[in-house]
Parts: structure tokens; sequence; C-alpha cells
């Protein structure tokens, strides 16, 4: 139907919604996890990241919680959801029932109440994995860069729309019980720049990197990272590319 | 993008040969030939996989032979003496099912050993996965773990039986099958093997198609769902199956219990003829 026409059904009052907020801070050991309702009233196209930018300006100052670009792209706002990872700014409050439960994200280093440091994890795995233009030639900077295949630099960009969330390792059922394990995040980026003609390492380079059971071989297919990436990245195709490349390899 | 050089190599000392220290020579030679990771993750990986799909297709291959009864007595009896070389050496040879089950359960033993290396080892591996399990309510997470727990179940199950057909391959006919549902009382065995072994045959191959990128496509989104119509339709039909053909046995045994023990014997007009 055209928008215009579109009969609004508005109810006359708000919906009141109650955030149910797990609360505790690391500085503080002292006072046990605990959790925390905080009602508010639902307005037009609230998001999470909305509602708990009300309840910080005008319930509880103390709540932290991460944001930067409210729009789904720098990854800081990544929690759970009633259980599941996504995304604050990205999670519209309407799609959610009248009860709201908000918990950091496991895994990663908690900051305090509902903020982690996924930074920490993510330079981490950048590091152990090597994920940037590894070539054997210092690069001339003074010299055109080499054209590249419109096709391959939309694949490129493709995986390279990772924002760094964690949500995918949040959702991974493996990376919970294997805390090495470089998740969806460390294999997509390994994709990546296998895919990238400046870089110039080979399959063999980077089987040193992710051909064990914490790199792609320790991926049990639970696809939860498939599912819940914010930013619907191929994970599922990326993951099982991977591992029949490395296999390849391995089995030489 | 900052771009980053790989770092060049650093010169061996220019001592002769065999006095360079080592960890010189060690860095000279690079992390390519020096520590150089194992391949077996990868072929251990692959081996999973490939036992995995060799057992589902045995199963798939046994239930269609069992399910044999629902044609005629004579016609399991006529697949009995078949694997039994009949065909071939002119007599049954009933070592040749013991043969089978003999590698059935190296392939399982294999199978049960690599599929190990997943399982949750600890308590805090099993109570990480139980809650994660239970907040992210994801399909493929809970069946990984439906896969677990049959797979576990199935460790056990599959040896009573096996360890049947390898100490007697010759009991394996119409009324002697019969007599083992019904009369052996395994039929309780029977039954829980027939929905653990679909179950994991089912959730295994639908996986393994998934973790390899087999018959995806280019959509996974859509791919994962038509695999996992297949995996339902596999599993009802197997089960299904199954499930009759149990029936008929424990029927068939129950018929026969006054008899237990007694072989089946052909009908002499479906005896080949010999001279």
């Amino acid at each position: 139907m055209i928008p215009l026409l579109r009969h609004s059904a508005r109810p006359s009052r708000p919906r009141r919604l109650t955030l149910q907020i797990l609360r505790y801070n690391p500085a503080t050991p002292e006072i046990a996890p605990y959790l925390q309702d905080f009602a508010i009233d639902e307005s037009d196209g609230m998001t999470l990241f909305i509602a708990l930018n009300e309840i910080r300006a005008s319930q509880d100052p103390s709540l932290q919680f991460d944001f930067v670009c409210r729009a789904g792209i720098c990854g800081s706002c990544a929690m759970l959801v009633d259980g599941r990872p996504a995304l604050a700014c990205r999670t519209l409050t309407r799609d959610c029932g009248p009860r709201i439960v908000l918990a950091p994200l496991p895994f990663f280093e908690l900051i305090g109440d509902l903020s982690v440091n996924t930074g920490k994890w993510m330079r981490g795995t950048a590091e152990r994995l090597q994920t940037w233009i590894a070539q054997t030639q210092p690069v001339d900077l003074d010299a055109l860069e080499a054209r590249m295949e419109p096709a391959l630099a939309e694949a490129i960009y493709e995986l390279d729309r990772c924002i760094e969330c964690g949500c995918c390792i949040a959702a991974c059922g493996t990376a919970q019980m294997r805390e090495d394990f470089v998740g969806a995040v460390g294999l997509n980026k390994i994709a990546r720049f296998r895919l990238d003609p400046r870089d110039t390492r080979s399959d063999a380079d980077f089987y040193e990197l992710i051909g064990d059971d914490n790199g792609v071989f320790g991926c049990m297919s639970l696809l939860g990272c498939h599912d819940f990436c914010p930013k619907q990245l191929p994970l599922q195709t990326q993951i099982a590319f991977l591992r029949r490349k490395m296999a390849v390899e391995g089995w030489r | 993008m900052r771009q980053y050089a790989k770092p060049t190599l650093p010169p061996l000392p220019v001592e002769p040969d065999g006095l360079a220290p080592p960890s010189a020579r060690l860095q000279h030679q690079g992390q390519s030939q020096a520590l150089t990771a194992s391949r077996w993750p990868a072929r251990l990986d692959l081996l999973q996989g490939i036992s995995g799909l060799a057992l589902a297709l045995f199963l798939v291959a046994h239930m269609a032979f069992v399910a044999s009864i629902l044609v005629s007595e004579e016609m399991f009896y006529r697949v009995a003496r078949f694997f039994e070389g009949e065909w071939l050496f002119g007599t049954p040879h009933p070592w040749l099912v013991s043969l089978v089950a003999a590698g059935v359960t190296g392939l399982l033993i294999v199978h049960a050993w690599l599929a190990l290396r997943k399982f949750p080892a600890s308590y805090r591996q099993h109570s990480a996965f139980a809650a994660h399990r239970r907040r992210l309510r994801h399909v493929d997470t809970s069946l990984w773990w439906l896969q677990v727990v049959s797979g576990f179940i199935l460790f056990f199950l599959t040896t009573i039986h096996l360890y049947d057909m390898l100490s007697q391959p010759a009991l394996i006919g119409p009324y002697e099958s019969a007599d083992r549902v019904w009369s052996g009382r395994m039929w309780p065995i029977y039954l829980a093997l027939l929905f653990t072994a679909e179950v994991h045959g089912g959730i295994g191959l639908y996986r393994l198609a998934l973790k390899w990128g087999w018959f995806v496509g280019d959509a996974p989104n859509r791919g994962r769902l038509r695999l996992r119509r297949v995996r339902h339709v596999f599993t009802a039909f197997f089960v299904t199956l199954g499930l009759v053909t149990l029936l008929a046995y424990a029927d068939l045994g129950r018929n026969h219990a006054a008899h237990a023990g007694e072989r089946y014997q052909p009908p002499p007009s479906a005896e080949p003829a010999r001279s």
C-alpha cells in the first residue's frame, strides 16, 4: 500500500518498556552481578541505543554501555538482547517484547555493565593472524597502484565490511568452549587477505596461521556467526571455502 | 591503508659450516621451514568427515537390506545369503558378514575417536556451552548438541549390535533375526539404535554438507534451508521405514516365539537349482 494512505495503527498511549539490565562492575567486585529494571516509554522508531541513552540521561548516569556511530558501522554497541548478540543501535524496540533483557557480550573482557573490551581481543587476533597485507617487497609509495578487477575489488570489499563488533564470537558455541578459537571474524579476515592480489602470502602461509583446531578446523559449523552477523557477511560460505583450501594444503 | 612489509631475513653468520649458532640458523630459514604447522589437523578433520560419510552411507544401505523383510521373508533370506557370498562361492560364508562388521566397528572407532576432539571435555566447557545453547535458542547450535548426545549414546548401542553380528554372523535370516528381536529381547536396543542412529546420521550429513560447502549453492541461506528440508525428509523416511521394519521383525518373532531358535528354510521352489 502507498505509505501515505496506510492507516496508522498508533496506540493512544506509548508502550511501557522494561529494560532488565545486567549490572556488574569489575572495579567493585564486592557488589555481585544483579539485574536492574528500568522502565521507559517507547517512542516511534526507538532503538535500544536510544532507550539506553534515555535511561542513562534520566535515570542512572552510572549505567555503562558503548556506542560511537549509532548507525551500525562502528560495532561498539554489540550486546546480548534477550540472550542473543545484536547491535543496540540496529535493534528496534518494537521488534522486542515489553520486557527486554540486556547483558554484555560473553567471551570478551568486561569493562562494566554492558560495556566489553572487544578491541583488545580483536587487536590480539589481528596480530596473531597477521591480518594485514603482507608483502615481500617494500612498497614504493611513489608508484601507481596496480589495477584491480572491479569484481575482485567488490569481493574484497564484501568481506571488508566486517565491523569487528564481536557478535559472531558471542554467537559461536566453539568459542564459548575454547577460548583460543579465532572465530568467524578471524577466519573472515584471512579470507579477505587471501583474495587480495597485493598480499603475497600463499595457502601454505595461511595454513601456518589457521591450519589447526584453533583455526578453521576447530569450526564445528554451528553457524551462529552467520546467523547473528549484523552485517550479514557470508561467513558460512567463507569458512567452508577456507576449510577446503586448507584441507588441500594439509593433505600435501 | 597502512602497509607492512615482511621483515627481511637476517644474513647467516660467516662462520664455517656447522659453527653458526642454531638460533641464527633458524631465524634465517624463516618461519615456513623452521616452524611448520602440523598437517594432521587437516587430515584428522577430513578423516572425521570421510568416516562419518561412510558410516551414514552404510546406515542407508543397511536399512534397505533389513527392510527387505517387508517384501517377503524369502527376500530377506536371499539378501542375507547374498552378503554371505553365496553368489560368489556357491555356499554361504558367514565370516564375510563378520568381516564387514569388523570393518564397520573399525570405522566407528576411528569416527568416535576423531569426534571426541569436539566434545566438551571439562565442566567449564560443558556449562559454557549449555548456557550458550539456552540463551541463543539457535537451531544449528541445538542440533549440534543433539548430535553430541546421540553420538555418545551410539558409542554404547552400536557395540552391542556389532558384537552380535561379529560373533554370530550366521544367525541372520527371517526367523533368526526375528527371534533375536523378540525372544532375544533386543527390540529395545534396536528401537533406541534406530532413533539415535538416524537422527545422528541425518544431522551429520547435513552438517558435513555445510562444513565443506557442498550442495549449498550461491545463496547460503536458501541452500541451508533446502538442506534442512532434505534432512527432515531423510530422518522421517528412515525412522518410519525402520519402525515398520522393526515392527515386522517383532511380529514375526512373537509368532515364532514357540519355535525360537529354529532356522528359516526357504520354500523348495525358491532354492536355486544345483546339480
